[in-house]
């Protein structure tokens, strides 16, 4: 079963090297892509199963024993993350794949979008996987450098400053994580997740204080929690719709998973943690305050993303089991809508020529399909019941208000920024969706990868793929009984922490 | 015996006087330098290759030498004629490393093994004596293409590309 | 494996005059500085890996000496991941910054263009009212604006 563990991680690379190898032919390209991500997520199923039957699953690369090796760990958090993830990444490959089809040719050589959108995958399960604070960094490494070429290929004059803010920031934020390993193998002489669990508790508290905020700021800035938040509504916009998604999905979440499993693992508290409160309430504010202001829906949509960053914060920040659960489940929800909320703009910008809310219109007259992709998602997202949205954040409300006066006041703070949440939302549906059909603009910038107002040559699968996450999204509600009761246990290991650091090194404490 | 009489004879117009056009800046001790270095650099990365798994070196120091004897030529011989000895493209090195190392990590799992575990072989060759290998020489050598096509594949794409833009913007050559 | 007790000052001031210069660079508009930046923070960042290892010691290789004379061989694995990382992102600036070079002419980051239109705006016309017969001209000639890449 252990064996299962390391290949998530090793199948999109080798995955990732077939499709280099084979960059003359497409179809390969195609077929190694759908077929890896395929046993990705088959893989995740099992380990999930198995994590939650029987505990934390480990594997030592090379056979080396923690604290000494690498190893890899897949508890419940990790395999949840993992499948929804896995599924996320397959949907939006297919819908990418039938964009490009439909926009350049079937035959179209790309040498490579599909080695670096698999690196990528390798790099979010690696995360994901890996009970090493030196892994994880490298982990964020191979998934950033795959995310840089994602978003700077094709890209016209016009564009490249996005890319270049993106890179920019990215690269100071994995310099500061590696400052802070640094730091912390100087004062604890491990990486190793689980063995650092235990000798963190013996350092000063202002030295563990200046390490978990360190921690934080890291990981922080690739969760886009504000006021590390600026870089993402100025970067993901100018991402091809396929790649804008992804990254809305995928990165941010991780960029949380690492902050919610090192702020658990390492820096145990007993009670609210009141930093983290703030700045969840910052974030879910200004994120949302600032999607109302945005005219260009994709804007608008990662001004939202930036919001419900602050939910999942707001879980991590009242650190009990109840809490850090609704933030994991939450999680789980996030990744799938907004993903899919991306896809459906990008389903939008083909149709309507643009990005701008003022110059579309009338679609629900004219796409009737796509409005029904759009309004689910968006119901999801603003957490009407009884999507999976509204159960995730009841979760949250829950634990929120059982833990304290505090944090029943920035429960009080989700509320409202759902209700703003759902105010733009409603702001695209009506301006899109509503109102006299508008023609479609011509492409406003035809050098780069976006090919917008090409309605007519939108084939089937885009549609399918979006539908598929919609799916998803609604199995999470469907199966939300099951899925809350894994992320209860998980939440009730994170905070027990024995479970991990037994399964790892071996021994007890 | 044409072979023995020709195997040694440039096959590409690598640093020949009728192949290079820039006859103003060409160096003459760089050219004589580079024609030298570049084959005991290659041979040097093997060395470090092979010795690599209990003595310095290994595939990434191996790749690195072997990438910079392909920097020592493009910059004595530039762009002209230039490419790998054998004629592949860099995105096929590049991968056939990647998945060659990849491969050595997923083998130990088909016997039962941890991902990446490594394994001592050792064969007796008639003459040589005793020869032994660890099978993360295999890792070592995935590697070592892995970095030498990226450089390779960099000097194409940044090294040459620009000579283009430049002698397409006339910038440079007379 | 025990940690240092004791640094050396004159590599912590190094430390902090690297991250202090790259810090700096890092602020700059120029791509070119940035990078420079981003290599001399890099540079900081592996001395302090190097540091914390604990103080010099012979070469961690089997057979050079006892267990108590060689340095710690983890932080010099850790530094040069980070180096080989660093070094393929510093190549990857660079050629994003040539690029930025031949698309637009120099390299410099940008305003966000988007941002500063939201940020003069009287009023948010975030209202759902105004949104069948949308007429606000001044509105829509800037959201025009917006659309060329200039």
């Amino acid at each position: 079963m252990t064996a299962l563990i390391a290949l998530p991680v090793l199948l999109p690379i080798l995955g990732a090297a077939i499709t280099v190898i084979g960059s003359r032919s497409p179809t390969l390209q195609r077929v190694v892509g759908v077929v890896v991500l395929l046993a990705v997520s088959a893989i995740a199923v099992v380990l999930l199963v198995e994590s939650d039957a029987r505990g934390p699953l480990v594997a030592e690369l090379g056979g080396w024993a923690a604290p000494v090796g690498i190893s890899l760990v897949a508890d419940r958090l990790s395999a949840l993350l993992l499948l929804v993830s896995a599924l996320v990444t397959l949907a939006v490959l297919v819908y990418a794949i039938d964009q490009r089809i439909a926009d350049y040719g079937r035959g179209t050589v790309s040498t490579t979008f599909h080695p670096m959108y698999l690196m990528l995958s390798a790099g979010v399960s690696l995360a994901y996987l890996t009970g090493d604070l030196f892994t994880l960094f490298v982990a964020f490494e191979i998934m950033l450098t795959a995310s840089y070429v994602l978003i700077t290929r094709r890209t016209s004059a016009a564009k490249i400053r996005a890319g270049m803010t993106y890179v920019t920031v990215s690269l100071l934020s994995s310099l500061l994580f590696l400052t802070a390993i640094g730091l912390v193998y100087a004062a604890t002489g491990t990486v190793n997740l689980a063995d650092l669990a235990g000798r963190i508790e013996l350092l000063p508290p202002g030295l563990v204080t200046v390490l978990g905020l360190m921690l934080l700021v890291v990981f922080g800035i690739k969760a886009a929690m504000v006021p590390l938040h600026f870089w993402l509504p100025d970067s993901y916009p100018n991402a091809p719709g396929p790649v804008a998604a992804l990254f809305a999905g995928l990165l941010t979440k991780v960029g949380f998973y690492a902050m919610l499993r090192t702020q658990t693992l390492l820096f145990h508290r007993e009670e609210p943690w009141t930093l983290l409160l703030v700045l969840s309430v910052a974030t879910m504010l200004v994120g949302a305050l600032g999607a109302l202001a945005q005219n260009d829906v994709n804007r608008l949509l990662s001004f939202l993303l930036v919001s419900h960053i602050g939910f999942m914060l707001f879980g991590l920040a009242v650190f009990d089991a109840a809490g850090v659960s609704g933030a994991a489940l939450y999680a789980a929800h996030h990744i799938t809508v907004l993903a899919t909320l991306f896809l459906v703009s990008g389903l939008i910008t083909r149709r309507t020529g643009t990005v701008a809310l003022d110059r579309m219109g009338g679609l629900a007259r004219t796409a009737p399909g796509l409005a029904v992709l759009f309004a689910i998602p968006a119901l999801t997202l603003a957490g009407v019941p009884p999507t999976a949205g509204f159960v995730a954040k009841l979760a949250l409300l829950q634990a929120g208000v059982a833990a304290g006066p505090w944090t029943t006041a920035v429960a009080g703070v989700v509320i409202i920024a759902s209700l703003l949440t759902l105010y733009a939302l409603a702001r695209v549906w009506v301006r899109v969706f509503w109102g006299e059909p508008k023609p479609a603009l011509p492409d406003d910038d035809p050098d780069d990868e976006v090919v917008v107002g090409t309605a007519e040559r939108t084939p089937v699968p885009m549609y399918a793929a979006t539908a598929g996450l919609v799916a998803v999204s609604l199995a999470i509600a469907v199966f939300a009984g099951p899925l809350s009761a894994v992320t209860g246990r998980a939440g009730v290991d994170l905070l027990d922490r024995e479970p991990y650091r037994t399964a790892v090194l071996g021994v007890g404490p | 015996m044409t072979i023995f009489d020709e195997w040694d004879a440039p096959r590409e117009p690598w640093m020949l006087p009728g192949a290079c056009r820039r006859g103003r800046t060409r160096r003459l001790l760089l050219e004589v330098a580079a024609r030298t270095l570049f084959p005991t650099m290659l041979v040097f990365s093997l060395y470090l290759l092979l010795v690599g798994h209990y003595s310095p070196g290994g595939g990434f120091a191996a790749g690195l030498v072997a990438g910079l004897a392909f920097v020592l030529r493009h910059i004595a011989g530039g762009s002209v004629g230039f490419g790998m000895p054998v004629p592949v493209r860099p995105p096929v090195v590049i991968g056939s490393g990647l998945a060659i190392a990849v491969l050595t990590a997923l083998v130990p799992l088909l016997v039962g093994s941890p991902a990446l575990s490594s394994a001592k072989l050792a064969v007796d060759i008639p003459l040589l004596g005793p020869v032994s290998a660890q099978t993360s020489l295999f890792l070592d050598i995935g590697v070592y293409l892995l970095i030498v096509g990226v450089v390779v594949d960099l000097l194409r794409s940044l090294g040459a590309g620009i000579e283009r833009d430049m002698r397409e913007a006339e910038e440079w050559l007379p | 494996m025990t940690g240092p007790t004791t640094i050396n000052l004159a590599m912590a001031v190094t430390v902090g005059v690297l991250y202090t210069a790259g810090f700096y660079l890092l602020l700059q508009r120029s791509l070119m500085r940035v990078l420079i930046g981003v290599v001399v923070l890099g540079h900081g960042t592996n001395l302090l890996l190097q540091i914390a290892g604990g103080p010099p010691g012979r070469a961690p290789i089997v057979g050079t000496g006892t267990a108590e004379t060689i340095t710690d061989p983890l932080p010099q694995a850790l530094a040069l991941t980070a180096v080989v990382i660093t070094f393929a992102l510093t190549t990857y600036l660079l050629a994003l910054g040539y690029r930025s070079f031949v698309l637009v002419g120099h390299d410099e980051v940008q305003d966000d263009v988007e941002d500063r239109r939201i940020a003069t705006q009287k009023m948010p016309s975030a209202s759902l009212d105004d949104d069948q017969d949308h007429t606000d001209e001044d509105h829509t000639d800037e959201a025009a604006t917006r659309q060329d890449p200039s």
